[in-house]
């Protein structure tokens, strides 16, 4: 994973990018402000991991561009591409679930762009901020449940 | 005392009520009518009246159906048995088509009804209605289609009504608005109300008063017309069952998960009887039939009935896998959905489905059971 | 916003040439008013007995969905009408009969085009058949989806596996008459991408003006570059004016079930919506009884519905 030149990785544009997100629509801006200090550009070429099974989950990831796949690797099968992910979406919620381990692995099918959030820090802050824990669990929320309704449509095999 | 004679009603005498079905069939008409057969009244061809069920009445009660003996010689002190008049329009068993190979092609040969012209003597009121229920399914549907094979049948029938006097066990037509009596409005040519010794008769078509012409019958007094609406009024006030039809269409729509369904499904046979028996159900299926050497091929359409568990399948699944579900579809396609297809009833209140259910399920029963328990699905675990 | 998301297999064929050789192609196609009167029983080719007519051409689309192109029957005379939405039985001599929805240009009446996935007796039988061969039909059954209505709006449809065969006369119809209608979006799903439909012209489709087609599989291998997930995760994606948009849709229930809950969220009123059923078609013209959903029958109430009208009984099990 590339880090970006000291140009884009201003917080002027980290700034920018927070307030374009979908995911962080509903946050205040103060809450964005805490959160905006803990993150850094990032970009992964087609084939990178941004996340593997079993890794510690440092990260994590605000899409801006591209499209990454989580994805599972089957001894002796192959892997299967579970869901793709793409702008305006999020990577990686393993960093706020004990152990801290990512469950899967998300690889970059296109050339991906967005921010990487520090998962240490970020548990931090909402460790001592319950409201901006909040918020943010909030927001995490709706997007597992829609994941979760979208692979039980999937669990379903619809055009069997 | 003077009893002046009433317009428009006629009195034909017991005896001659032969030498109506002798010009019936003088005209070309095969007379049917009703008939004792494997111990219960059915309909079938009729040369006399003699072969009528004279003297003979039914104890009707949810499944039971028992013939007895009357103490007076009536013709038609009876109510409906297991046979409708629609097996005569809407035909159990019929071919539609054939087909025959010919080089590369094929040659279609529709199968063209030609139904006989039928004289239908003892039809009551819940049945005239029942066949204006069926005329709604099968000709003009939408303003588009006509069944040809019913609308043929249907053309060329004489209808000869009779006002019911002795409803049975499990009848309900009041309740529907149906019968005894036989409304004017009704497409019958002939209508007759049973005294002692004659009929009352009144003319609804054309084809009926030049019957009634060629009859010579002489004109009914008042009193004798009186006696005839007192034995119908009568026969309404005797009724087995009642049902409340009040909103029936949206308490049978807002109850689609109502646990009575669970209820009944336990009951439930799914044997297809009361579907069978129903004067309105209309539930056909056609099966392809070909030879061995595949030089021809023909469809045939059967009754069908929504209890059937292939009923609504489609490849690779099936809408109503649970008794649950198709009881739920028939009854309120019948007392609900009805109404939204064709803007009548689907029930004439005759009480076959209930008097032939091998289990005496009695729709009259369900309804009020849903009705006194409205909305029950909505308060889980009390 | 003129947004192409291109579908997911662009690098199979280059775009450019594609997207020219199918305008070149679309141009050469007759137009025709789709006013067609109300149809009769004289119009329908017959009404119980199918007529027979002869395949002109057999293309395999997929491991298991075919097309067929049939020479239309002429009814007393007058050109064979048939509306997006609608459709045929098709009968094989000897095998049965099955309903089949529209799947051409209904604006071209020298041909009828019928795409359908082998799954039963009669479709296995379909699939079987060769140029010249002789097939029955009845038709055209049912209702349609609602062009008219949908003058002035952005048209979203969509549509699940074989779903999207009755949808591509809709297709058809708004590029034809394309300033008659604000954006297109075409949200597909399919199983994997083995069970790709028609991708040549999606591709193409993908590239006309103000045309936003999405498509996604429900699984796959890490060879496949495009989406992965179920249909309704496109709705993120897709760009249209929930006010004035008409909604269509045709696949699986549960896939329509969810859609419509997509539709709900952005604020598409539910009168703009229409979905697609399918249930045990016989007659096909509302006698037999079997595909009764709700008071509905489906072969003569539908197969369209718009949505307000069935909302009532359409999360009823076993309805």
């Amino acid at each position: 994973m590339i880090e970006q030149g000291v140009q884009a990785s201003t917080e002027q544009g980290i700034l920018e990018l927070f307030s374009s997100h979908a995911f962080l629509r509903g946050l205040s801006e103060q809450h964005r402000l805490m959160l905006a200090s803990t993150a850094r550009h990032f970009q992964a070429v087609p084939g990178e991991h941004l996340l593997r099974e079993g890794d510690e989950a440092r990260s994590f990831y605000l899409i801006q561009t591209g499209r990454a796949a989580i994805q599972i690797h089957r001894p002796g099968l192959g892997t299967v591409r579970l869901q793709t992910i793409g702008p305006g979406e999020i990577i990686g919620w393993s960093w706020i679930v004990p152990p801290y381990r990512w469950q899967f692995d998300a690889v970059a099918v296109t050339t991906v762009t967005g921010l990487a959030l520090d998962a240490a820090s970020l548990r931090e802050k909402c460790t001592q901020d319950h409201e901006l824990g909040y918020q943010l669990l909030k927001e995490l929320l709706t997007v597992v449940s829609g994941r979760l309704s979208a692979t039980r449509l999937q669990v379903l095999d619809l055009y069997k | 005392m003077t009893l002046s004679a009433m317009e428009n009603v006629w009195l034909l005498p017991k005896p001659r009520l032969n030498d109506l079905i002798d010009l019936l069939r003088d005209d070309g008409f095969e007379v049917i009518g009703p008939q004792l057969d494997q111990g219960a009244i059915v309909y079938g061809p009729l040369r006399s009246a003699n072969e009528l069920p004279i003297g003979w009445s039914d104890r009707q009660a949810p499944g039971s159906y028992r013939l007895e003996k009357r103490n007076d010689d009536a013709y038609f002190g009876y109510a409906v048995g297991p046979h409708s008049w629609k097996k005569y329009l809407f035909p159990p068993l019929v071919r539609l088509w054939q087909i025959q190979r010919d080089g590369a092609g094929f040659v279609t040969k529709a199968v063209e009804p030609d139904p006989p012209k039928r004289a239908l003597l003892g039809v009551r009121a819940c049945e005239l209605h029942a066949i204006t229920v069926q005329d709604r399914t099968f000709m003009n549907r939408a303003g588009q289609w006509t069944d040809p094979i019913y609308a043929q049948a249907r053309e060329r029938l004489f209808i000869i009504a009779v006002e019911c006097e002795q409803p049975g066990g499990t009848c309900f037509c009041t309740s529907m608005g149906t019968g005894p009596a036989v409304s004017p409005a009704l497409p019958y040519d002939l209508s007759l109300t049973e005294l002692d010794d004659a009929f009352l008769l009144r003319t609804g078509s054309e084809a009926g008063r030049k019957m009634r012409e060629r009859s010579k019958l002489a004109p009914a007094n008042e009193e004798q017309n009186a006696e005839g609406k007192r034995r119908v009024e009568a026969a309404a006030r005797s009724m087995g069952r009642s049902l409340n039809v009040i909103e029936i269409r949206d308490l049978l729509h807002r109850n689609q998960e109502h646990p009575r369904w669970d209820n009944v499904a336990e009951r439930c046979l799914a044997c297809t009887n009361c579907t069978m028996v129903c004067p309105t159900c209309f539930c056909s299926s056609v099966e392809d039939v070909t030879d061995l050497g595949l030089e021809s091929a023909e469809r045939v359409r059967h009754w069908d009935s929504c209890f059937n568990p292939e009923f609504a399948q489609v490849h690779g699944g099936n809408f109503r896998t649970t008794i649950r579900g198709r009881y739920r579809q028939w009854l309120t396609h019948k007392f609900a959905s009805w109404y939204d297809q064709f803007d009548v009833s689907g029930c004439v209140g005759c009480g076959r489905c209930i008097t032939w259910c091998p289990v005496g399920i009695d729709v009259t029963e369900e309804i009020a059971a849903i009705r006194a328990a409205d909305g029950a699905h909505m308060e889980a675990g009390k | 916003m003129n947004c192409c998301f291109s579908v997911g297999h662009e690098f199979i064929v280059p775009v450019g040439i594609l997207a020219r050789r199918y305008r070149a192609a679309r141009t050469k196609v007759m137009t025709q008013a789709l006013t067609t009167p109300e149809l009769s029983q004289a119009d329908v080719q017959p009404l119980l007995t199918p007529a027979f007519v002869r395949v002109r051409e057999f293309v395999r689309e997929t491991h298991d969905i075919f097309t067929l192109k049939i020479e239309p029957p002429k009814v007393n005379g007058k050109p064979f009408l048939i509306r997006p939405g609608q459709f045929n039985m098709l009968y094989l001599f000897g095998i049965g009969e099955v309903p089949i929805s529209l799947s051409g240009d209904a604006e071209d009446p020298s041909v009828i085009v019928h795409t359908v996935r082998a799954v039963g007796s009669v479709t296995n039988a379909l699939s079987r058949l060769q140029p010249g061969d002789m097939i029955g039909l009845r038709g055209p059954f049912g209702s349609n989806w609602p062009l008219a209505e949908a003058r002035g709006h952005d048209v979203v449809l969509v549509s699940g596996g074989i779903g999207l065969m009755p949808l591509r006369p809709v297709v058809y119809h708004l590029l034809k008459h394309r300033k008659d209608f604000g954006r297109i979006v075409l949200l597909q799903g399919v199983r994997t991408p083995r069970d790709l439909l028609y991708p040549l012209e999606m591709e193409a489709w993908s590239h006309e003006p103000d045309v936003q087609v999405l498509v996604t599989v429900d699984a796959a291998d890490a060879t496949w570059t495009g989406r992965v997930g179920v249909v309704t995760t496109l709705f993120k994606d897709a760009v249209f004016a929930p006010a004035r948009t008409m909604g269509m849709m045709c696949g699986p229930e549960v896939m329509m079930r969810f859609a419509q809950r997509e539709f709900e969220k952005r604020g598409v009123p539910e009168d703009q919506l229409y979905v697609s059923l399918e249930r045990n078609m016989q007659c096909a013209i509302g006698m037999c009884g079997h595909c009764q959903f709700g008071p509905s029958f489906v072969c003569l109430d539908g197969p369209v519905f718009r949505f307000d009208r069935i909302r009532r009984f359409w999360e009823v099990r076993e309805a």
